[in-house]
């Protein structure tokens, strides 16, 4: 929370609607994302309850576990959403290897592979919040180390969603990743509500706070839609009250219909089953489409299609590794790999960071109000100005940027960078004040052609706004870490090679 | 009976408080939740008296949202029962490798029921006789002990899953819960709750061994969490050290054993009854009950609707705080209770000298939202 954020939750309050906290969205969009709202039985560590998913708004598919409690049919659940979330990643995947091999130009932030070129896009997986993240991560652990033969076997595919689901929810923690979104996380980034970000987890109330019905103010809106009645719970948990009042007989309807061998009781239940979660589901499934038409409507961030280019290469290396016949993601990363994946992380938050205030002056605004950054307008220009003291004439030009902003960088400090030229480099000459205001004498370097005249347009001209901050966007190589045969024995010593055992997949029922 | 205890002050006052309906008994999850929020005084003082905070939420309109599902109940009591099926077979094993249990000394004490005597006070009574009676044999498990703790002057009667005994005479705590543990790891929200309620459960211990004069110390710090394993039955055993979990526990309780203080506030006709009828429903004039709780001061934050039944209500009370917004709100905006002054100060209306700083903060803060957003829009 910053108090930019903090003045517009009270704002919100206030007018009863929640106020924008981003000028552009920081999250990429796919043009046809495939939504995926998971339900979970409650009490159990993962079994699967039921699944709203597609890609359409008007087609969802519904997909129920009719008896949650019996492995064979929550494996035979997870086979059918496989075909249905599979059939949507194959659309992303190139039918032959990809064509562009060895020009070791891996660009992104894939980590070791590099070897192929990206694929042009990949699949998007837009679900409620956080914790149906969180489930779909359990669910791809108790999935990709099931075995097609054996004592319990699966269908192929259920091992291979899997895989995919923990690299979708293992993407999910990393900053700037898109691939797996979380819906109250996006919008709560765009949208200050008048509650706090706790109430913002549920995601009837948080879309009733940016987008109230007619006639009726954010905090009515949110309210009405804490009534798990008239809004049901966005998942993976359900509504305790529905547990025990509708499902409960539902579930008992149809183990009375397989008891007595009526074929036809039986498809009745079933259809019941279905009709009741379908009504539990369909709120949901209506707001997430809401959701995702309120951030598409927004114009994207500069630096997003880099971003998503992270996730592009996360997704190919993936299906290269699969192709190759990479193991399943093991149980627990080793010390180094977990060392290394938390180093990255860092980085990439801090990345993103910076990205997204280049991106959005709301966001830039908060560092002008730490000090971090400055805007004002240009008032004088000196861009041929030259620097003559060494054995060599430098292009250095002169510009003196007045603000009414609070300025904290001083002569001699660290250097500036400007959203609008990240390449150019600006030292602080002098500070000095005036009339309220202050002016700020910068020497800019890098970023204006070889010659020296600056290649036009580069050196910002009198009358031009300008920021400048502190922030930069700087590569930032990995700190060094030991390899896997060289884990310090203060980190257990170098691991044995993971193979997948059957101990993984063990499950007694 | 638990009856009057003649000579403890609080105790008419706080039976006042509650009105006609029976105290509504403590469990190690209420216990726990009074650590939850002990700045506020309407908690504090509901929870003291045994008011029953679900009906008197519900009668004056705000009914909270505190349901259970019987799926979950369900799953609990399988797997409870799956762990001590065959005198605690699985368990022994996980509590050999845990606490050193010696097995030669295998003994289970089921004292769920004596003689199909289910009476509170008497299951109590036995379990202190087999905790500390010199005629005892050797015991290693007790299952559903009754324990019991004073609470504001009131004793609440609790059962822990099981304890175990070791052959030294160190005493254990052993809780078990269904959620599970995958890969070595599990929610952390809910392993806090548990160890807060195994806290709970030493303290009990602790002064039952007081009260019948053995060694309060022999009660171990060191408590036992048994939960499935991965995405099975099967059951795993963790040690848990609640040592922080007592000392939070311990505050609030001195702190609710001086209820009388804070009762002495108010005037002596302040009272939560619900004047229910012959058929058990309320009669009490709804706003007469809400201007009664509304005596007492609530300290709501975002955190209690996940933790009070009265949440509602304190949420409807708080509006216009920024605390309402959340902790983090609020103390960006400096400590300002109220969203309207940190509004006015926003718009440019000049402070008290010690709000000077901030109020320039939120003054500039909202220029450059109005500077920004004015040249989007």
């Amino acid at each position: 929370m910053t108090l930019l954020t903090a003045l517009a939750r009270v704002e919100a309050a206030a007018v009863g609607r929640a106020q924008r906290i981003r000028t552009v969205r920081h999250v990429h969009l796919s043009d046809r994302p495939l939504v995926l709202i998971p339900l979970q039985l409650a009490g159990e560590a993962c079994a699967p309850l039921a699944a709203m998913v597609g890609d359409d708004p008007d087609k969802p598919r519904l997909l129920t576990v009719y008896e949650p409690r019996d492995r064979g049919k929550r494996f035979e659940f997870v086979a059918d959403l496989a075909e249905v979330i599979l059939a949507h990643l194959d659309g992303y995947i190139p039918a032959n290897p990809a064509p562009g091999d060895a020009e070791n130009g891996g660009s992104g932030g894939g980590a070791s592979a590099g070897q192929v070129d990206p694929f042009p896009d990949a699949p998007q997986l837009i679900v409620p919040n956080p914790n149906a993240a969180r489930y779909l991560r359990l669910l791809g652990r108790s999935a990709r180390f099931r075995r097609v033969d054996g004592e319990y076997p699966v269908r192929p595919t259920v091992p291979l969603l899997g895989r995919w689901l923990t690299h979708y929810a293992e993407r999910a923690e990393v900053p700037g990743s898109a691939l797996m979104l979380p819906m109250t996380t996006a919008l709560a980034e765009h949208w200050a509500t008048g509650q706090s970000d706790l109430e913002d987890a549920n995601l009837g109330a948080l879309l009733g706070w940016i987008e109230p019905p007619p006639g009726q103010t954010g905090q009515q809106a949110a309210r009405a839609a804490e009534d798990p009645l008239r809004c049901p719970p966005a998942g993976p948990a359900t509504d305790p009250t529905f547990d025990n009042e509708v499902l409960q007989g539902r579930m008992q309807a149809i183990r009375d219909a397989a008891t007595s061998g009526d074929a036809a009781a039986a498809h009745r239940a079933q259809a019941a089953m279905d009709a009741a979660v379908r009504d539990q589901l369909m709120p949901t499934w209506g707001l997430m489409w809401r959701g995702y038409a309120l951030l598409a409507a927004l114009p994207e961030a500069a630096h997003v299609a880099e971003h998503w280019s992270w996730d592009t290469r996360s997704f190919t290396d993936q299906v290269e590794w699969q192709r190759a016949g990479g193991a399943p993601q093991a149980r627990r990363d080793n010390a180094v790999s977990a060392a290394r994946r938390l180093a990255s992380l860092e980085r990439t938050a801090q990345r993103v960071a910076i990205h997204r205030a280049y991106d959005d002056p709301l966001v830039m605004a908060e560092y002008r109000l730490t000090g971090d950054a400055f805007a004002g307008t240009v008032i004088e220009a000196d861009p041929t100005r030259q620097d003559t003291s060494g054995k060599k004439a430098k292009l250095r030009p002169w510009i003196t940027v007045e603000t009414s902003d609070e300025v904290l960088v001083e002569p001699d400090g660290p250097g500036l960078r400007s959203p609008a030229r990240p390449a150019q480099e600006a030292a602080v000459i002098a500070v000095t004040a005036a009339a309220g205001r202050t002016r700020v004498l910068l020497e800019l370097e890098k970023g204006m052609g070889r010659s020296l005249t600056p290649s036009p347009g580069s050196v910002p001209a009198v009358g031009e706004e300008v920021t400048y901050t502190t922030l930069k966007d700087e590569f930032q190589p990995s700190p060094g870490f030991p390899s896997r045969e060289q884990t310090p024995w203060t980190h257990g010593g170098p691991p044995r090679e993971y193979v997948p055992a059957d101990d993984d997949a063990w499950e007694s029922s | 009976m638990t009856g009057f205890q003649p000579g403890n002050p609080g105790r008419s006052g706080l039976d006042r408080l509650r009105g006609r309906a029976l105290p509504k008994n403590h469990d190690a999850r209420t216990i726990s939740a009074l650590a939850a929020n002990p700045g506020c005084a309407r908690r504090a003082l509901l929870d003291a008296a045994g008011v029953d905070k679900q009906a008197v939420a519900a009668h004056v309109g705000y009914a909270a949202p505190f349901g259970q599902s019987q799926f979950a109940i369900a799953r609990g009591n399988a797997f409870e029962a799956q762990v001590k099926e065959g005198g605690g077979a699985q368990l022994l094993t996980l509590l050999r490798e845990h606490i050193d249990l010696d097995v030669s000394e295998v003994g289970y004490a089921d004292l769920n029921d004596i003689g199909g005597n289910e009476q509170r006070e008497l299951r109590h009574r036995h379990t202190v006789h087999v905790l500390t009676g010199a005629d005892q044999p050797g015991r290693t498990l007790l299952d559903h002990p009754l324990l019991r703790l004073r609470v504001g002057g009131r004793p609440a009667y609790l059962e822990p899953d099981l304890i175990a005994l070791r052959l030294d005479g160190t005493i254990h705590v052993i809780e078990i819960k269904s959620f599970a543990v995958i890969d070595g790891q599990a929610d952390g929200s809910k392993v806090a709750a548990a160890a807060i309620q195994s806290a709970v459960y030493v303290r009990a211990l602790r002064d039952l061994m007081a009260e019948a004069g053995a060694d309060p110390t022999a009660v171990s710090h060191r408590t036992v969490l048994v939960a499935p394993k991965d995405f099975s039955s099967q059951p795993t055993a963790t040690s848990l050290d609640v040592r922080k979990q007592l000392g939070v526990l311990d505050r609030q309780l001195s702190r609710i054993a001086s209820i009388e203080d804070l009762l002495a506030r108010y005037p002596r006709t302040l009272t939560f009854d619900l004047d229910p009828d012959d058929k058990d429903r309320p009669r009490r004039p709804k706003a007469e009950l809400t201007a009664a709780i509304k005596q007492v001061t609530a300290n709501y934050a975002p955190e209690c609707l996940a933790t009070c039944e009265l949440c509602f209500l304190c949420r409807e009370e708080a509006a216009g705080t920024t605390g309402a917004l959340g902790k983090p709100v609020r103390e960006d905006l400096g400590g300002i209770e109220y969203t309207a002054a940190a509004l006015s100060l926003a718009r440019g209306q000049l402070p008290t000298p010690e709000r000077a700083e901030i109020a320039a903060q939120l003054l500039r803060a909202a220029q450059l939202r109005e500077q920004v957003l004015g040249e989007e829009v």
